[in-house]
């Protein structure tokens, strides 16, 4: 069954990748292909970020980490290492922030609630502050400059425009499915049983440390990767990509579109970029404007886009016997803080 | 980095005296802000993001306050109060329609009000940087000791720092009001069948938080630049400082923030660069070691 669903997927992915592949033939403008290239950045990170968020119930404010991280190291190795092509530098920037992510995972993951959250971001301002004082190998707070060689390889030229287009598109749906099938795994389900009762997974003999520990290096390691179209896109680094800021953009991302839908950060990383770039476009009060809808989202929706349309249709579907349910549900995750102390003791 | 001047200036005490007042300064004034992240987080578990934006909008209320009357005690107050009532009204109409929401739902509204507020600065008081300019009465010869040059202004911040907030740690410890908020924080359920209204308390807490905010804010801002987002790294400095103090404990807000202001101080001479790593490296090896913090109470 998983065998028939992964090949399923795949042709949706084949097709969805050829679609994209057409649409500059259709409508040719740099705007569209560049808006590709960092949606495919936002949605590889902020989707990664998810599997700790909502899968796992682990709210990092840090997860910029990873970005910085991803643009950094990838802009270092081939500025530095001219015989290194973009593949191999690509597989050691992974390689590189899974090391930190098991690293820094060791320590975050034993937290629990706000101290992981502040233990992460402390972790990834840290990597900003290195960054800045750093000065003679990270070019300190002018960024990484001077342009990222970028060595064709395999026939595909990513200092094209059309090249990088398609090489990020592709990029981020291979790791949309990938991220897709390892939340639907049996791996992915022992990750929302540590989310919904860890003491409970330890009952049943999982260990939480190490599940939890596994669940941030590889979300560490798909971060990295939007990491890494973003030094491309931009062919240098910025010590902003490292700063608390980014993370900030992926948690609203994935408030947005929504947390308990795979696709719901893909959703808020479309709207979330369309709504500054047309904002900007149409008025200079950007925060008035932004902020607004925000408020209205947060306090009107109470939850993202995709939650919302999500539990919308079961109502319609199951009338109001299961709103019921649901509502009593939802009461039972807002309690879930109350047993935060609880989970700390049983690990 | 350049720690042969650090050495040069902990060997002269005039270099000592200068910048262990301005750390002074920097922590106390950070102290007022972070008693209000501290104590809301302690009565609701609620961190407050938006908190900075009060600090900035108290300093933008005691600017125009001072322009109307050019008395600093009304600009000062000015600001402390207007930041209280707005509060207030954060409270009321925002934050307590998402109490029982994910934190990061909570971070989404405050992350909005921010922007808001930022834009509404803008707006309102112009975006380039506005200098409130020293008050007539702090006009005078700076004080010299030790070969350390101290400027009387910083004297008063000192003095009205604390006992701003030796009042605020008599009023937790000693009232009524007090002991009802303490309670509050540890079970608000039995507080709510003792009859009392906690939603009020709830309330009370984003006032004085807000009052805390834009007392500092006004009686920071002869000596700052007032621009819009200035509160972005006060409220970062102030997560610091209750994360190292342990969340809720209003005297371990005051150790943290003499600790992140004399680092600051001491860091521009030292490390420049590396000033604020430095911060977020004390505040993971405080969560590493003791993640309740210097003062909290339970383990986390």
């Amino acid at each position: 069954m998983l065998k028939s669903s992964l090949l399923r997927d795949c042709i949706i992915a084949l097709v969805a990748f050829a679609i994209i592949a057409a649409l500059p033939s259709i409508f040719p403008s740099k705007g569209l292909t560049d808006f590709m290239v960092r949606l495919a950045a936002f949605a590889i990170f902020a989707t990664s970020l998810n599997i700790l968020v909502g899968y796992g119930g682990m709210e990092s404010f840090g997860h910029g980490l990873f970005f910085g991280l991803g643009c950094y190291s990838f802009g270092l190795i081939m500025q530095n290492f001219p015989f290194v092509t973009i593949p191999g530098a690509f597989a050691l920037t992974i390689v590189l922030s899974m090391v930190v992510g098991a690293l820094v995972g060791a320590i975050c993951v034993r937290l629990n609630e706000t101290y992981f959250a502040f233990l992460t971001l402390a972790f990834q301002m840290l990597l900003h502050s290195l960054i800045i004082a750093w000065t003679p190998i990270t070019g300190g707070d002018q960024g990484l400059t001077g342009g990222i060689p970028r060595p064709a390889f395999l026939g595909i030229r990513l200092d094209d425009h059309y090249h990088l287009y398609l090489f990020s598109a592709g990029l981020m749906i291979a790791c949309l499915l990938a991220m897709y099938h390892l939340v639907q795994s049996p791996f992915g389900y022992t990750l929302r049983i540590i989310r919904d009762n860890a003491s409970r997974a330890v009952f049943l003999g999982i260990d939480v440390f190490r599940m939890r520990l596994l669940a941030f290096v590889i979300a560490g390691a798909f971060g990295a990767v939007g990491g890494i179209i973003m030094s491309l896109f931009v062919s240098g680094a910025f010590p902003d990509f490292a700063y608390w800021t980014i993370s900030g953009e992926a948690i609203f991302m994935i408030m947005l579109g929504g947390i308990t839908v795979f696709f719901g950060p893909l959703v808020g990383a479309i709207m979330l970029l369309l709504l500054n770039d047309v904002v900007t476009k149409l008025t200079s009060h950007y925060g008035l404007v932004l902020g607004t809808i925000i408020l209205l989202f947060a306090l009107g929706l109470r939850k993202g886009l995709l939650d919302f349309i999500k539990d919308w249709t079961v109502d319609r579907r199951h009338g109001q016997a299961s709103a019921s349910a649901r509502s009593a549900a939802r009461a039972a995750t807002t309690a879930a803080p109350a047993a935060a102390p609880a989970r700390a003791s049983g690990e | 980095m350049d720690l042969a001047a650090l050495a040069n200036c902990l060997t002269s005490a005039s270099c000592i005296v200068t910048q262990t007042t301005s750390g002074l300064i920097i922590g106390l004034l950070l102290f007022l802000v972070a008693a209000g992240v501290s104590l809301i987080f302690g009565v609701l578990k609620v961190v407050n993001f938006a908190h900075g934006s009060f600090y900035m909008l108290g300093a933008y209320f005691a600017y125009t306050a001072f322009q109307l009357s050019g008395n600093y005690l009304v600009a000062v107050l000015a600001g402390g109060i207007g930041v209280a009532i707005f509060g207030l009204l954060f409270e009321r109409l925002l934050m307590s329609r998402v109490y029982g929401s994910p934190v990061l739902m909570q971070l989404l509204v405050c992350y909005g009000v921010i922007l808001i507020l930022d834009d509404v600065v803008k707006i309102v008081w112009g975006a380039s940087f506005l200098s409130f300019g020293m008050p007539e009465t702090f006009q005078t010869l700076p004080i010299l000791f030790a070969g350390g040059v101290v400027p009387v202004f910083y004297l008063f911040l000192i003095v009205a720092t604390l006992v701003i907030g030796a009042i605020l740690g008599l009023v937790i410890t000693k009232t009524r009001y007090g002991k009802i908020v303490r309670a509050a924080a540890v079970n608000p359920n039995m507080v709510s069948a003792l009859g009392l209204n906690t939603s009020l308390i709830y309330a009370s807490v984003f006032v004085i938080g807000g009052l805390l905010a834009g007392l500092a804010g006004g009686l920071a801002a002869p000596v700052r630049s007032l621009v819009s987002g200035m509160g972005t790294s006060v409220v970062i400095e102030s997560f610091i400082v209750t994360v190292i103090g342990g969340m809720g404990s209003v005297a371990g807000a005051l150790v943290g923030s003499l600790l992140i202001g004399l680092v600051r101080s001491f860091g521009t001479i030292g490390f420049p660069l590396f000033t604020e790593g430095l911060m977020f490296l004390m505040m993971a090896v405080v969560l590493i070691v003791k993640p309740s913090g210097l003062f909290g109470k339970d383990g986390g």
